[in-house]
Order: C-alpha cells, then structure tokens, then sequence
C-alpha cells in the first residue's frame, strides 16, 4: 500500500487529464468480469439481507407473523416514525457516538504508538510486544469482558486491592460499573484493549514498509525527527490509517458483547445503553423484529455516511500532494 | 454503492409489495403410536441428576410403548429464544414434547405453536391434584397448554450466625425486615443487610402485591397497567429502599439480578437474601449448611406472607407433533407424582402436585416456608405475550433502579413505567 502511493506521486504533472477515461474503456470489461464473483457474493451476503431488513422494517413483523400466525401488516415508515420520535433513542445515539468516539481514538492512537515502539525495539522485546498484543486480539469478546470485570470487580477485584494497598483507602469497595461515566470508561478501555492489536499490526506493516531511502534522504535534506514523522512518515501511512480508522469506527459504534456483559445489559437504569444494545433490548429480546430492523436500517445508514464522509475527506487531502 | 442498492431495494419491496417471509401455518399433526419421539428439556448447571431421572422415564416409556424411542436434547436456558423461534417458524423441525418456562408461555401461545391440552389435564389422573395456582400459570385464555412440571418459589433467607450474634430475630413484617436489615449493616458494615437488586424482579413482586398493588389489570380483551396506583407505588418505594447506602448500596446493588444476590449471600456478604428453593445446592456448598435458616417473607402484617411469584416450568406439546397421544403420556410421565417426587431428590425442584408436597414437606423441614408460602397464594405475571417484551426491555428493572439512585421519584419512575407497559400491551 505505502509503496503504490509512492508511484503516483509524480502524476499530476506528467499524465495528461485525457488519460483516464480512455484507460476505463479499455479496461471495463475484463475489470467487470475480474469483479464478477466479488459482486455475487457481496449480492448473496450483503445486498440480499440488507432488503430483507428494510422488508421487514415495514411491517408489524413479531414472532407471530413470523411463524404464520398471524397476518402481516404492513406499516410503512411507521416502525421509523416512532423509532425517532422517541428522546430514549437519541439520547442513546447520542451516548453511542461519544463511546464510539473514545473507543477509536483510543485505540488508533495506542496502536500507532505501539507500532512506532515497536518499529524501534530489539527483537525480543518486540516479539513479547507482539505476543501480548495478539493475545488481547485473540480472546474472545465475553472471556475478556469477565477478565477485566474481575480485574475491577467492587470486593475482589485486583485493582481495589492493589489501589487500597498503595493508600488509596477509599478504593477499597468501589464500584467501577455504578457511575454512567466510570462505566463507559471501563468498556471503552477493555474494547481499546481488545481492538488496539489490530491497528497495531497494520501500523507496523505500514511502518516496515516505508524504504529506510525515503527517510534517509529526509534527513539528509536536514529534517528533524518529528518533522519526518509529521511531514513524511505520517502522509506515507494515511491511507493504512484510513482503513484502520473506518474499520475502528465500524466495530466500535457496533460494540454489543462489552456493554452487554460488563454493565449487565445496559447499565443501572439503562445509562450505559449503546445502540445494538438498545436494538437487541427493545426489539430482539422482545420479539419486536419489524422495529429492530427498523434500527438496523437506521445504523447502518449513519454508519455509511459517517465512512462515506471520512473516506472523501481523506482522499480531498491526499490528492493536492 | 450500497447505499444505492439500498435504495434499490426500498424502491424494489414498495413497488412489488414484497412482504418478509411467513412459514405456513402449522401442520394439523398425527397420532402415530410407533417411532422416535422428540423431546427438548432445559439444561442445567449440573445436569446428571436430573439425565439420570429422565433416563429413567424414558425406559420406563420404552418399555410401555413398543416401536417407541425417546430421544432428548438438552437446550440451554440462554438461548432458549433462538431455539423455539426456530421450531416455531419451522415446525418439521420441531419436537413433540418441550420444557419451557411459565413466563414464556404467552408468547408461544401466541406464535401458535403448543397444543391445547386442557381436556388432556382434566382426564389425567393427577390432573385434580394440581395446585389451582400453579395450574393458572399454565393457562391463557382459559386453555391449558402445558403440564406443570415443577414450580420455584422464594423465601427469605436468613443466616442464622449473624443473627444470633446481634440479638436479631427474622423479621414478622415487610416494615420490620427494612429496621432488621439496617441493623445487620450498622453492627456489620462490611455486610449487606439484605442482598437483592435493581434487576431481581421476582423479589421485588412480593412487596408490590403484599402492600395491594398489581403489574396490570385485565379489562376486556386489553390490559392496563396498574403500576402508578398509590399501593402499587407504595410497594416498589419499600423494596428499592432496600437499596440504600444503609442496607444494600446502590453502588454495589443497584445492578444486580437474582442469581448475582443469591450470590452476595452464598459469599457471605449479606445477612439476608430472596431465594429460591432452588437456591439450596448453592447455599450449602458454599459452606453455609448449618448457619443459616428460611421463612417465608412476611407481608405487611404480622402473621402474613407476601403473595410469592409463581415461577416454574411446564411440559408442553407441540401441535405440529406426529405422535400427539404419545407425546401427552410421555408429558404426564414426567410430571406423575412418582417422577416428581424423583425429580425433587436429584434437583430440588418444587413439585407441582399437591399430595407429592404434603408428603415431602412432612419429610424435610426444608420444605416448609416454601409450601407454606404456597399455599397462602401465589401471584404471577400478566399472562400475555407484551409480558416477555416489557421483561426484555427491562421496564420493571429501569423504574426500580431510577427510584433507589434518586434519579426519579417513586410517582415520576413508576409513572414512565406504566406508560412503557401500555405501550406494549398496545402491541
């Protein structure tokens, strides 16, 4: 990836702007019958179920109509309607946002780090690096939930104990999934901890991948090193770090399992509710599938234009260079 | 791209007038006296006592019925919704006989899955022997559709240890059990007067009828929810003042289920629980045989028990099922006094039948406050589908736990909640 950017780059001056359509012609065919497959399986797995849920979203669709006992009605936008009219869902959207928020900057910027650390480090401590990194990656979602609500846990956990013993007295019993605040927080360190390997091992790649020449001739021409890593390094991984943020965004606004299992599906009150969370109480669990799709349309729909959004504002900013 | 399929699609389903997919509704079913009849019972924590009793029905059936073999899967109790939407949606590939609990029962009523068995239960020899409440949680709309296989009922525990330490007695009344629990914690601070939760439902439903209230009321076809009348309101306030700083933190409480406050207790944490006679394996192994004792919970005055709620689970059959006559005998099998009476050794499940609890209660002292607060009358939840809805969407839960942080007033939380019940009584 880092290498192919590097190509282009003296482009714009030398291709005349007649060259790009005609290259389109001559490929189109051959392209479309490479895409084929890709664009019947992308149609099986996700065109297909993507109408099903908006079908559903349209009707009065419960365990009932579903098993045939009953008759469809169809609803219309109604399911939608009163989706949005309710201050519950945007005060859950809202919340979902800001968690989704910290979650990606956290972890793309532990990750990153990481990868800059590791990038720098001997073999050994790399490799430890790595094997730690990669456990995190590889333990499943609900294992990891219970290990960190037992790491924090109010009367057993380790980090009261070892807070109490280091003199912080007051820890001793705290509750770290009572607060709406301290709870989110909790989640939001254990999905950074569980999502940061991932864009610390696509950093790394990026990274090793940039010709030690590159920045050779950086400093040679008398760069320091945070103007290498601002003005060279950092362009040269953008378009690493553009999928490792889209893909960040994604997991992290979906985030289920942790809510779920760390603040006992929602939190005191339903104040840690997070939109799949929502979905799954409100609609799933109560058999409601016509309104859950209907959230399920909704999500998906922020969830395209916030990556259509960020895909385009990347690409405005690489394309002057 | 998507985007636009998505639009595609919009515009495909409005104008093909594509409707989702509906299975046929179900098959008529048979009586086919020879072949393999399926069975799905729940699993369990610790599953062979109760395998080693079936298994000993199931020979005993095989026995009986020539050409016939039993074969039994084991669901687990998490992800028993997936598993009988699928049968319900797919009904070649559902069982002929399945355990499920009282409290879903509405909404597989609905789906139209489970037989009509009441003549089935009227002409069975126990049949007279059902306890009339537990038999209530069978039946929607006057029909029985399932064999009451088991109930659970709760009780207060108490330990036994603390109390005589602190001069304490168990408490005579609802009022009384709020001073005896705040005085546990004042002489113990590192103990829970009495462990329940924000999410444990099934002990919150004891004060809100004890004090008069009820979750809904029936009116006509419809339901209303009741939960913003003043003894409704006066109930809930009593138990969420459990959850206070002085009894049982919030902090700590707030969020807790039944297993999780069970657990508080098992842990030693707390002088008192809501559990049930199920509960009894996981208070002895936990080393507290011997210190601790159970009463019914008493109501609001002296001498009286809080109406309980009548969980359990049932036997019901499927009506798409081939061997429909098989399917019931085997059912009543299960549920015949003898099998009941097995099924309490191997896994303490209370029994369904009147005479099998008169017996056992006189054998084991155990027993007692959890007849005894049977048979001063149990209630249960509204017998309608939007009951599992309103329990998925954690309506009870969310106003209990709004009152005990002080985010609402009791009038305000259970306000919301009534409307949130309408709501879904309204469908």
């Amino acid at each position: 990836m880092a290498t192919r950017e590097l190509v282009p780059a003296p482009a714009p001056v030398a291709v005349p702007p007649s060259r790009r359509p005609r290259r389109g012609r001559r490929d189109g065919h051959p392209a479309a019958l490479y895409l084929a497959p890709a664009a019947v399986l992308l149609l099986g797995v996700l065109a297909y179920p993507i109408y099903q849920l908006v079908v559903i979203s349209l009707y009065d669709y419960g365990q009932a109509e579903a098993a045939g006992n009953a008759p469809l009605v169809f609803l219309g936008l109604d399911n939608y309607a009163e989706l949005l009219a309710r201050t519950q869902f945007w005060v859950v959207l809202a919340k979902t946002i800001g968690f989704a928020a910290v979650c990606v900057v956290g972890s793309l910027f532990l990750g990153t780090a990481l990868a800059v650390l590791a990038s720098r480090v001997r073999a050994v401590p790399r490799m430890l690096l790595f094997l730690a990194a990669l456990g995190a990656w590889a333990t499943p979602a609900v294992a990891g939930s219970y290990v960190w609500l037992f790491l924090f846990d109010a009367d057993f956990g380790l980090v009261n104990e070892v807070l109490a013993g280091i003199g912080f007295e007051a820890m001793a019993g705290h509750s770290w999934t009572f607060g709406t605040y301290s709870a989110f927080g909790l989640v939001a360190l254990e999905v950074i901890w569980c999502s940061f390997p991932f864009v610390l091992v696509t950093m790394y790649a990026g990274i090793k991948g940039i010709p030690d020449e590159v920045i050779e001739a950086a400093s040679l021409d008398g760069g320091s090193w945070p103007r290498i890593a601002t003005s060279v390094i950092l362009p040269m991984l953008r378009p690493l770090l553009l999928i490792a943020t889209i893909q960040s965004i994604i997991w992290d606004f979906k985030v289920f399992t942790q809510i779920y299992v760390m603040t006992n599906g929602g939190g005191v009150a339903g104040r840690n509710l997070v939109l799949n969370v929502y979905a799954y109480q409100q609609a799933f669990a109560g058999q409601e599938y016509g309104r859950g799709a209907a959230i399920g349309v909704v999500m998906t729909l922020i969830l395209l234009s916030v990556t259509a959004l960020y895909v385009r504002s990347q690409r405005r900013s690489v394309e002057p260079t | 791209m998507r985007l636009r399929m998505i639009a595609a699609g919009l515009a495909l389903a409005m104008a093909a007038g594509c409707a989702p997919a509906q299975s046929g509704s179900t098959g008529e079913g048979g009586d086919e006296r020879t072949g393999t009849l399926r069975v799905w019972l729940f699993d369990e924590a610790n599953r062979n006592p109760k395998e080693n009793v079936v298994n000993e029905a199931i020979a005993e059936f095989e026995a009986a019925h020539g050409g016939v073999t039993v074969d039994v899967q084991w669901v687990p109790v998490e992800s028993r919704a997936d598993k009988f939407a699928g049968a319900f949606n797919d009904p070649s590939n559902a069982p002929d006989v399945a355990e499920f609990g009282n409290t879903d029962l509405p909404g597989y009523v609905e789906a139209g899955a489970f037989a009509d068995l009441t003549t089935e239960v009227e002409g069975w020899k126990s049949g007279a022997d059902l306890l009339p409440d537990v038999l209530d949680t069978a039946t929607v709309d006057g029909k029985v559709y399932g064999i009451p296989w088991f109930t659970g009922i709760r009780a207060l525990y108490y330990r036994t240890d603390v109390f005589a330490e602190l001069g304490l007695e168990p408490p005579a009344t609802l009022a009384e059990l709020t001073g005896t629990a705040r005085a546990v914690r004042q002489a113990r601070p590192d103990m829970y007067g009495i462990s329940v939760g924000g999410q444990y439902v099934y002990a919150m439903l004891p004060f809100l009828w004890a004090s008069g209230g009820e979750l809904a009321r029936q009116e006509g076809d419809g339901w209303t929810s009741a939960l913003n009348s003043p003894e409704a309101r006066q109930g809930v306030a009593a138990f969420a003042e459990l959850i206070a700083a002085d009894i049982c933190p919030p902090e700590q409480c707030a969020n807790l289920t039944g297993t999780q406050s069970v657990q508080a207790f098992t842990g030693g944490k707390a002088a008192m629980t809501i559990g049930g006679d199920f509960n009894r394996k996981a208070v002895e192994e936990a080393g507290l045989d011997g210190k601790y004792a159970v009463v019914p919970l008493p109501g609001t005055e002296p001498g009286s028990i809080a109406p309980a709620f009548a969980g359990g689970n049932l036997l019901g059959v499927f009506g798409a099922s081939e061997r429909r006559g098989l399917a019931v005998e085997f059912a009543q099998l299960l549920a015949s006094p003898g099998y009941q009476a097995k099924m309490y050794a191997a896994m303490g499940n209370l029994p369904t039948l009147a005479s099998v609890q008169r017996e056992l209660a006189g054998s084991d002292p155990f027993l007692t406050p959890f007849v005894e607060t049977m048979s001063a009358g149990t209630r249960f939840v509204p017998a309608t589908p939007a009951w599992s809805k309103i329990d998925a969407q954690g309506v009870l839960p969310t106003a209990v736990q709004r009152i005990a942080t002080g985010e609402q007033p009791v009038a305000e939380a259970l306000e919301n909640a009534a409307q949130q019940m309408n709501d879904a009584f309204a469908g």
